[in-house]
């Protein structure tokens, strides 16, 4: 039993030893569950600005805890979710949002996967347009309709 | 003495894949049968000499040989056998190896069972993946040596990253590679056929095999890379728009619409040019894949170690294959004569929108993934792009090709009527369309967008049985070409993985909670209580281990088991998630840090339909290997029998 | 018109390696993640940590550190030196350490700091944009932020900082 709790002890002492928690943590957690929804959804527009991809609500990084708290304290205030994401930004730039803003210098971002498709789409219709196929054949005739099916109704076993 | 021989081999590989990269290329201009015939031996000599490099470093892992540099730096012998053999793998030279392996396997496969090509198609196809296989071996052996020793010899070593210590992560590579170098097949027929001047519908039922069977490994490379994401890193999540992961969405898109153009090469001598590109670019992209993992350009949160001299050398590779590839298509693609003719509204329009709008989607993810770099070397700007971006942009052009998936099948080659099949496709729309309001009333009234998701994955599975069951009805079932079957299967599961992420990522419930041990909450319907947490010794980690016992109307329901564990020698803790599925829903725990004083961090999620994403995933990779088995696809089965094709359909 | 659409994969393709070859050889850190401070006026600083030395005439250095961080300690001397040597104004702002582990950790090194302020919940971090420790501001006599950098000070770093320091005073 001692080796038992000298094992105990050990563990406990290497797991407080590594750095803690996964992402948010209750002790952080708003009481009011609704402004508690929008600091999630909130959380996870952010992008922890020392991780490599990962949102802020994602994150155990220091600051990642500290912006998960900001935010919080922000809507406690009052704050709109688009104020809490302005505040961000004016600390951390443009590069906090995992969603880039529409600028003059994403436009491209944004429009690009459309553009190619109104392109290649439009270059198709085109294509298409100019191929305008041979004119379908004449509708058959009364006459040639019932020589098909009986041709077709002798072939039926 | 060992890692010698394997490092030998290797180097013996190289100059027999320079031998293979030449000569038969000269055999195929000049008609010699002999020098032709030099590229399936040396194929198989290379494929002999890489599997015995990969099997000496494999014995380097197995027995913790410690003088050899890359063992010390990524095993330790206190690692479960399993992870001693995938970490041969789980770093940047063992995985280079691993790539220059199935790239021969696969060059060995041509050889044996490509008997019914051309000789001279055969020939070039083995040169041109020979050239490939060049500049791998070349990349191992002058960057990347994973023989190199050590003196003298530590008597342990750093140990494996924790987090690729998982089974789900030991098999995730191979898998991923067998994609991405089966996509180098599809690549050499594509340049081997620009080199002859001809596509037909052979040639197209020659590649198909070997692109499905790229595509099939890839889908459950990606699959297993999420479900790894989804039970490794604690909250449940399973696909973040990485870097890496989109490495490798790309490819998988170029392949999906690859294997659809080449249907239409195969049946209607059409979209040649097209498919050839495709071919191209599909291999081109998984090279891009691992340029961006390897060379530190983007950061992520998967990218191995990067070295900029790596960077350097895979660049210049890239340019080789991708821009050699692409200007001998510049310059031979007009010259394939265009096949046959046919309406907008047919079953090649509805391949063609196919092949839009996943080359649309592809072109989104690479845009949104290099945009960051594009505009920071432009401009110094920082942007970020991350899941609520392609939430917004990928997503949206989804709808469409979904819509458009369940009609294509009920179109006529040439020339269709649209309105019969969508009357045909009434039923099936009429279910989604309820299962859409259900889902938006009944579920969760504020997600309107997930329940028109909702309604899509119900579409394409509606849908796709529709068609499946017509063919049934009409009696077609036993005639029916296992390729056809193959279709019905991938895209019903295609309708699975939708249902399995909408549901997952908008109708999940959580707990977090701090509870201390016999504390007790409510979650989704169910009581909690914490039971215990006890202290644990795993073979090379610790760790402690909640008991948490679930009750439904009081009575015992389940356990969860979450462990926290700390890896001993890389000093780095991991979460061991503990799941409890029914196949419609998981229940997930996790447990976080605290002591018996403070309490323990404890979070349960509810995650409705999360294995159909997997499952989906894994019924959408076999319905490929369903249609791989079809008769008249299997490797080299028709030798140059167009006639019998046309007929056939 | 045709042809140029079998030449566009090729000239994507250059295109593309282009950037990559230039973001490889220009030694770019794709982990940097820029500052937004530079060039705006500096965050006020609670109580009276900023009085007197921030918009006084003067170019100001602030510093944030811990005594539990590794590249602090390494670029501690460059501190110790600007203020021996050039007699540079310096606010220490140590980010979630203890107050007796901070004062232990200076008195063992020196210290260079003209006020030292603690930010133990990193409440003052968030509004300065800080990512995490070491990271360095230069504010100019304006009160202006000049310079920001995110890890450790060193010696070439000094090259930027010293102009704008003597040029200011």
């Amino acid at each position: 039993m001692r080796s038992f709790a000298a094992l105990r002890t050990t563990i406990m002492l290497l797991l407080a030893l590594v750095t803690p928690a996964l992402a948010v943590e209750p002790s952080e957690m708003l009481k009011d569950p609704a402004l508690e929804a929008r600091a999630r959804e909130i959380g996870r527009a952010l992008r922890c600005v020392v991780c490599q991809n990962q949102a802020v609500d994602d994150s155990n990084a220091e600051v990642a805890h500290d912006m998960r708290r900001a935010v919080r304290e922000r809507l406690a205030a009052g704050d709109s979710d688009r104020q809490v994401m302005d505040f961000m930004v004016a600390r951390y730039g443009d590069y906090v949002l995992l969603k880039p803003p529409f600028k003059s210098d994403t436009w491209l971002l944004w429009l690009g996967g459309p553009l190619v498709l109104l392109l290649a789409g439009s270059a198709l219709l085109l294509a298409a347009r100019k191929r305008k196929l041979e004119p379908p054949p004449a509708p058959l005739t009364d006459e040639e309709r019932a020589r098909l099916s009986a041709l077709l109704g002798e072939r039926k076993p | 003495m060992i890692p010698e021989l394997g490092h030998y081999a290797l180097i013996l590989a190289l100059a027999v894949a320079i031998v293979q990269g030449t000569l038969p290329f000269v055999g195929a201009a000049r008609g010699d049968i002999r020098l032709m015939a030099l590229g399936r031996s040396a194929a198989l000599t290379q494929a002999f000499l890489v599997i015995g490099a990969f099997l000496a470093l494999t014995q380097a892992y197995v027995t913790s040989d410690f003088s050899v540099a890359n063992v010390v730096a990524n095993s330790h012998s206190a690692k479960p056998l399993i992870y001693k053999i995938s970490g041969v793998w789980g770093n940047h030279e063992g995985s280079m190896l691993l790539w220059a392996l199935i790239l021969s396997l696969f060059g060995a496969a041509v050889a044996l069972f490509g008997n019914n090509l051309p000789d001279s198609l055969r020939a070039r196809v083995l040169g041109v993946q020979a050239l490939i296989g060049v500049g791998f071996l070349a990349f191992i052996l002058f960057t990347s040596n994973p023989f190199e020793r050590v003196s003298p010899a530590p008597p342990d070593g750093n140990g494996l990253n924790p987090l690729l210590q998982d089974p789900g992560l030991a098999f995730h590579p191979p898998m991923l590679y067998l994609g991405y170098v089966g996509f180098s097949v599809t690549y050499a027929f594509a340049i081997a056929a620009l080199l002859e001047g001809r596509v037909d519908a052979a040639w197209a039922r020659w590649v198909r095999p070997w692109t499905l069977a790229a595509w099939c490994f890839l889908t459950c490379g990606i699959a297993l890379g999420s479900w790894w994401s989804y039970y490794i890193l604690g909250w449940g999540g399973f696909w973040f728009w990485d870097p890496v992961e989109n490495a490798s969405l790309m490819p998988w898109l170029a392949g999906t619409a690859l294997l659809h153009s080449a249907i239409v090469v195969e049946k209607r001598d059409a979209l040649k040019s097209w498919t050839v590109l495709l071919a191209i670019l599909a291999f081109s992209l998984s090279l891009l894949g691992t340029f961006l993992v390897r060379s530190g350009v983007l950061t992520s949160v998967h990218a191995f170690a990067t070295d900029p001299a790596r960077g350097i050398f895979i660049l210049g590779f890239l340019l080789l294959v991708t821009g050699g590839g692409l200007a001998l298509y510049a310059w031979q693609a007009p010259k394939l004569a265009g096949g046959g003719l046919f309406q907008p509204i047919s079953r090649e329009g509805g391949l063609i929108l196919n092949n839009l709008l996943l080359c649309t989607l592809a072109a989104t993810v690479l845009l949104g993934t290099l945009y960051p770099l594009f505009l920071d070397l432009t401009t110094g700007n920082k942007v970020s792009v991350g899941p609520p971006f392609f939430n917004v942009t990928f997503v949206p052009i989804c709808a469409p090709l979904f819509a458009a998936l369940c009609v294509g099948p009920f179109l006529n080659w040439k020339r269709a009527e649209l309105w019969p099949a969508l009357v045909r496709l009434r039923a099936a729309f009429a279910v989604s369309a309820i299962a859409a309001i259900i889902a938006g009333v009944a579920v969760d009234g504020r997600a309107t967008l997930a329940a028109i998701a909702f309604g899509f994955g119900v579409w394409l599975i509606a849908g796709s049985l529709t068609e499946f069951l017509g063919r049934v009805r009409r009696g077609r079932l036993a005639t029916m070409p296992r390729s056809a079957i193959g279709m019905s299967i991938s895209h019903t599961a295609l309708g699975f993985v939708v249902l399995g992420a909408v549901a997952t990522a908008a109708w999940n419930h959580e707990l977090i909670r701090t509870m201390r041990i016999g504390d007790t909450a409510a979650f989704a319907g169910l009581g909690v209580r914490l039971d215990s947490v006890v202290p644990l010794q795993g073979p090379n980690y610790v760790a402690e281990r909640a008991s948490i016992t679930l009750t439904r109307d009081g009575r015992f329901f389940t356990t969860l088991t979450p462990e926290r564990r700390l890896f001993t020698v890389q000093q780095r803790q991991l979460a061991e998630t503990s799941i409890h599925t029914n196949l419609l829903r998981d229940i997930y725990g996790t447990l976080g840090e605290g002591d018996a004083a403070k309490g323990w961090t404890v979070r349960l999620y509810w995650n409705p339909l999360a294995p159909w994403i997997w499952l989906g995933a894994g019924l959408c990779a076999f319905g490929g290997f369903v249609s791989l088995s079809d008769r008249r696809l299997r490797i080299g089965a028709p030798r140059r029998s167009r006639a019998t094709v046309q007929v056939a359909e | 018109m045709n042809r140029f659409l079998f030449v566009l994969p090729l000239l994507t393709l250059a295109i593309l390696a282009g950037f990559f070859g230039w973001s490889l050889l220009s030694g770019r850190d794709p982990a940097s993640i820029g500052s937004v401070m530079v060039g705006r006026s500096a965050p006020t600083l609670p109580g009276q940590l900023g009085e007197g030395l921030i918009k006084a005439g003067k170019p100001v250095l602030v510093n944030f550190f811990a005594s539990w961080c590794a590249p602090c300690l390494a670029e501690h001397p460059m501190f110790e030196r600007l203020k021996s040597r050039e007699g540079a104004t310096i606010i220490g702002i140590a980010w979630k350490d203890k107050p007796e582990a901070t004062r232990a950790w200076l008195q063992r090194l020196g210290d260079p700091f003209t006020r030292l302020g603690f930010d133990q919940d990193g409440k003052i971090a968030l509004d300065w944009g800080l990512s995490g420790v070491p990271e360095t501001y230069l504010i100019d006599a304006q009160g202006i932020v000049r310079l920001h950098f995110r890890g450790p000070i060193t010696e070439r770093d000094l090259g930027t900082i010293l102009p704008l320091l003597r040029g200011g005073s």
